[in-house]
């Protein structure tokens, strides 16, 4: 069958024939980088596109509809236009700390690249810890914000980098204990783990209510993660203009930009594989004639395809809600959904312990 | 209240002031010296209660200035105007922001377009004109400016 | 003007919020005084988009000045120059025809409603929801077509002018303006759906910059910021002009004070207009659109004062006369400026983001404020 592990293994068998196993393995790490770099590329102008597409069907607007087929490559054009502005660093910013702050973003949103499953055996990076490195990985973004933030010598920035910093921080463990209550029914962090035990049903459908909570607060605390609206405090426009990286301008602005879109899709490819289990088809317990039939539609189409709705999810968010402030924020973290979701985790050790689950 | 009832109560109040007449509402001409005692009866006075000053503003006649405050009582209806005859060279008059707080904003934009030195203002600086034109009043009529003001 | 201290001695920050800046709607520059997120201070610089109007309109006969006026509340282009014709009709004790006094009111409603709608749409934007915007662009997109058929401008019509109205309205006038009710009540009712019973926009609207009673009166503030805070100060009810004392509509109050109940003002405002409006498009007596008047109007000597209520409060025009053919002395009493002395007072101690939920619920339009 044609597919991603299919065209890998063969990529792998023709290197293994020809070179030795050293150059081999140089060569596919430098295959795996150009496509994670082209995959960083290729999501961002599709992300820009459709959110600007949703942003227009929402708006009864008609969006972009000038540059290229339904003005399908207007984000293709506006990157050209950004590659060529120039990048201005203001007088009296920490030039290296502010140089070098979307490049952090940009480098934490990469290094979440690994262990993400785009399809059926198809990983860059099977980890045993894959949940715990991505948790520990986005963390980083949080320090690329402040250090934009700080060195733009700006004080609209410096508010936003500082919101930005509290919220990510707080709402960093929702967001785990959410995580954590899939790795509980689990028994595993890995994600090819998690994504093979839905193989009997997704999780938040196997695993009662508390799941359906723990699916809920995850998606609350990765929007906020995110700094998406209505939790876009850090760059809140009509009060702080344009947040952390009001300074910033051409490419170091679209770099920015693009690791936003790609945090997004990354958090959400986690929501998909934790529960609606990623690549997996939609099975439901031993009924085999009907699970066959599913698998014939390819894995990569059952990832995108989940990752996608919740993207869409995302971005309905950002067009419908207002935005939150900053004291009612943390309420809503600290007050409500952290101890929401401790309680919730009780709840589905329980469940894991006393096997409740289907 | 109809406006001859509101005379006699003024006169009471201020037997010096003068009153004008023809106007659609109720006028009276007032010292500076006499102002701020005056401004303080016609709010506080339980019958009168002139407790919203909708408008203020200073008219330049050339050889002196007039201060214009139309006042208006929400409880009872009634409005009247006072006007205090103000120097053209050294116009001083007491403030009454205290009393109607939006006289703040109105007696900076007073003090900047027509040089109305307000005495014990909380912030008397310029409010519209930038920096710089401090002195120059240009809603004064002998106010010139060659460049931006074009005669017919 | 532009503070060059970054910081107080009692390590505050100053930050300047304009005159560039998302959420003042124009050049409106505030110099805020920030303790962390906590506002201590907030002091207003104006300026940015003075004109003089006033020393203008002394140079402009009583006909011409009208025109300038459309500039200043260009929301409520119509309602300023409604006060202008007024004031120079009291002056020459012109009896304007029954038809314009309709075409008149019929205007200001729908210019009300419009502004309203803008309001509705940029308030929204301000608390960081884009979409509002657009589905109130829509329904205004309908009045704004309807005044460029018969004014022939959507923003700065000039249509009122001493002794009546500029042409008679447009055949298509009623027809449209049905068309446009029956727009409007299809999609009210997303308003309430997309914003008012949002409860993130409750949260933000609740409780944030309480104007008291008293506070309202003392400060001038008039127009749907003062009815929210229960002060009755309609001057279509207080002081009726035109034909107001004969239409049946309430004016609108709410009691709370806060933000939310200046949004709930505005809200049921538009309804009331739209009464207005049904109780009139019909009703369109026949005659003349504009009384005749002398071609030089010279105002006899003497102080002429009007008041019309704006979408944002109560605009006076004061005006000296010499007898002469231009004004010797004018003061546009604009409600902005008013409105906008009392954002000190009621954001001291609030947070940030509410400074653009109580700059939004004010309904600053700065050419308003500056003029």
């Amino acid at each position: 069958m044609w597919s991603f592990n299919h065209i890998a293994n063969s990529i792998h068998v023709w290197l293994n024939a020809n070179f030795n196993p050293t150059w081999t393995l140089i060569f596919e790490m430098v295959i795996a980088g150009v496509a994670v770099i082209g995959l960083f590329a290729g999501l961002g102008l599709v992300l820009v596109i459709m959110e600007r597409k949703v942003a227009a069907w929402i708006q009864i607007r008609l969006g972009p509809n000038r540059v290229g087929p339904k003005g399908l490559l207007q984000s293709l054009a506006d990157t050209l236009k950004l590659l060529v502005k120039e990048g201005l660093t203001p007088n009296g910013a920490d030039k290296f700390l502010f140089n070098l702050a979307p490049f952090i973003a940009m480098i934490v949103a990469m290094l979440l690249m690994a262990p993400i499953a785009f399809a059926k055996d198809f990983q860059l990076w099977d980890l045993n810890i894959g949940v715990l490195y991505i948790s520990a990985i986005s963390s980083i973004m949080v320090i690329s914000i402040l250090m934009a933030g700080w060195a733009s010598n700006n004080k609209y920035s410096l508010m936003g980098a500082m919101r930005s910093g509290a919220q990510i921080v707080s709402y960093e463990l929702s967001a785990g204990l959410s995580v954590l209550a899939i790795v509980v029914l689990t028994g595993s962090m890995s994600i090819n783990d998690i994504i093979y035990s839905q193989a009997d049903g997704w999780w938040i459908f196997k695993g009662h209510i508390p799941v359906i909570i723990a699916f809920v607060v995850f998606i609350i605390a990765v929007t906020a993660e995110t700094n998406r609206a209505p939790f876009d405090l850090a760059e809140a426009e009509s009060e702080l203009t344009a947040g952390f990286h009001t300074e910033y301008s051409g490419m170091k602005f679209a770099l920015f930009f693009l690791a936003e879109y790609i945090n997004v899709f990354i958090v959400c490819a986690l929501g998909a594989t934790l529960f609606l289990g990623g690549w997996m088809p939609f099975h439901i317990g031993n009924w085999e004639g009907f699970n066959h039939v599913m698998d014939y539609i390819p894995s990569s189409i059952w990832f995108f395809g989940k990752t996608f709705f919740m993207i869409f999810l995302i971005m309905w968010f950002r067009w419908t809600f207002p935005r939150l402030r900053i004291d009612q924020l943390l309420n809503l973290e600290w007050k409500y959904l952290l101890p929401i979701s401790m309680f919730n985790l009780l709840l589905v050790t329980l469940i894991a312990i006393m096997k409740w689950h289907f | 209240m109809q406006q001859e009832e509101l005379k006699i109560k003024l006169s009471a109040l201020l037997p010096a002031a003068t009153f004008e007449e023809g106007g659609e509402w109720l006028t009276m001409q007032v010292e500076p010296t006499d102002w701020p005692a005056l401004a303080n009866n016609l709010l506080t006075e339980p019958t009168l209660n002139f407790n919203f000053l909708f408008c203020l503003t200073c008219v330049d006649w050339k050889t002196h200035l007039t201060m214009v405050y139309h006042l208006s009582s929400r409880t009872f209806g009634h409005n009247m105007v006072v006007k205090v005859k103000l120097d053209a060279a050294k116009p001083v008059i007491a403030t009454v922001s205290d009393l109607w707080r939006t006289a703040e904003f109105h007696e900076r934009e007073v003090y900047e377009m027509f040089g109305v030195n307000f005495l014990n203002h909380p912030d008397l600086r310029l409010l519209i004109l930038p920096d710089g034109w401090e002195g120059k009043n240009p809603l004064r009529k002998d106010f010139v400016d060659p460049i931006n003001m074009i005669k017919l | 003007m532009i503070e060059e201290i970054g910081t107080t001695p009692e390590g505050e920050l100053i930050i300047n919020v304009g005159p560039q800046h998302p959420s003042t709607h124009g050049v409106l520059h505030l110099v805020i005084t920030l303790s962390g997120e906590t506002i201590r201070k907030v002091e207003p610089h104006l300026g940015y988009i003075h004109r003089s109007i006033e020393k203008m309109c002394e140079s402009l006969t009583y006909r011409q000045f009208i025109y300038v006026t459309s500039r200043m509340d260009y929301l409520s282009a119509h309602i300023n120059n409604h006060a202008c014709a007024l004031v120079v009709e009291k002056g020459l004790q012109i009896e304007v025809p029954a038809r314009a006094q309709v075409i008149r009111v019929l205007m200001d409603e729908l210019t009300r409603v419009a502004s309203h709608e803008l309001w509705w749409g940029s308030m929204a934007m301000d608390l960081g929801a884009f979409t509002p915007f657009f589905h109130a662009f829509r329904e205004r997109e309908s009045i704004n077509e309807i005044m460029e058929e018969t004014c022939g401008a959507r923003l700065t019509m000039n249509y009122m002018v001493p002794g009546g109205v500029v042409q008679d309205i447009h055949p298509n006038f009623q027809k449209k303006v049905k068309a446009f009710l029956q727009l409007y009540k299809l999609k009210i009712h997303e308003y309430d759906e997309l914003v008012t019973g949002n409860i993130i926009f409750q949260n933000r609207m609740k409780g944030v910059g309480i104007i008291k009673p008293e506070d309202a009166l003392s400060y001038g503030v008039t127009g749907p910021a003062a009815r929210g805070s229960g002060l009755s100060c309609d001057v279509r009810k207080i002081y009726p002009y035109e034909i107001y004392d004969k239409l049946d509509f309430e004016e609108v109050l709410e009691t709370a004070g806060d933000s939310f109940a200046r949004y709930m003002v505005r809200i049921r405002e538009m309804q009331q207009s739209i009464r207005i409006i049904e109780q009139l498009i019909d009703n369109i007596p026949e005659g003349d659109f504009q009384a005749k008047t002398k071609a030089v109007l010279k105002l006899p000597k003497g102080d002429y004062y009007t008041r019309v209520e704006t979408a944002r409060g109560e605009l006076g025009v004061y005006i000296v006369s010499e007898g002469g053919t231009t004004p010797y002395r004018i003061k546009f009493r604009s409600p902005g400026f008013s409105n906008l002395s009392i954002l000190d007072h009621i954001a001291r101690g609030s947070k940030l983001g509410d400074l653009v939920a109580m700059m939004g619920t004010l309904d600053l339009v700065i050419p308003d404020i500056d003029r």
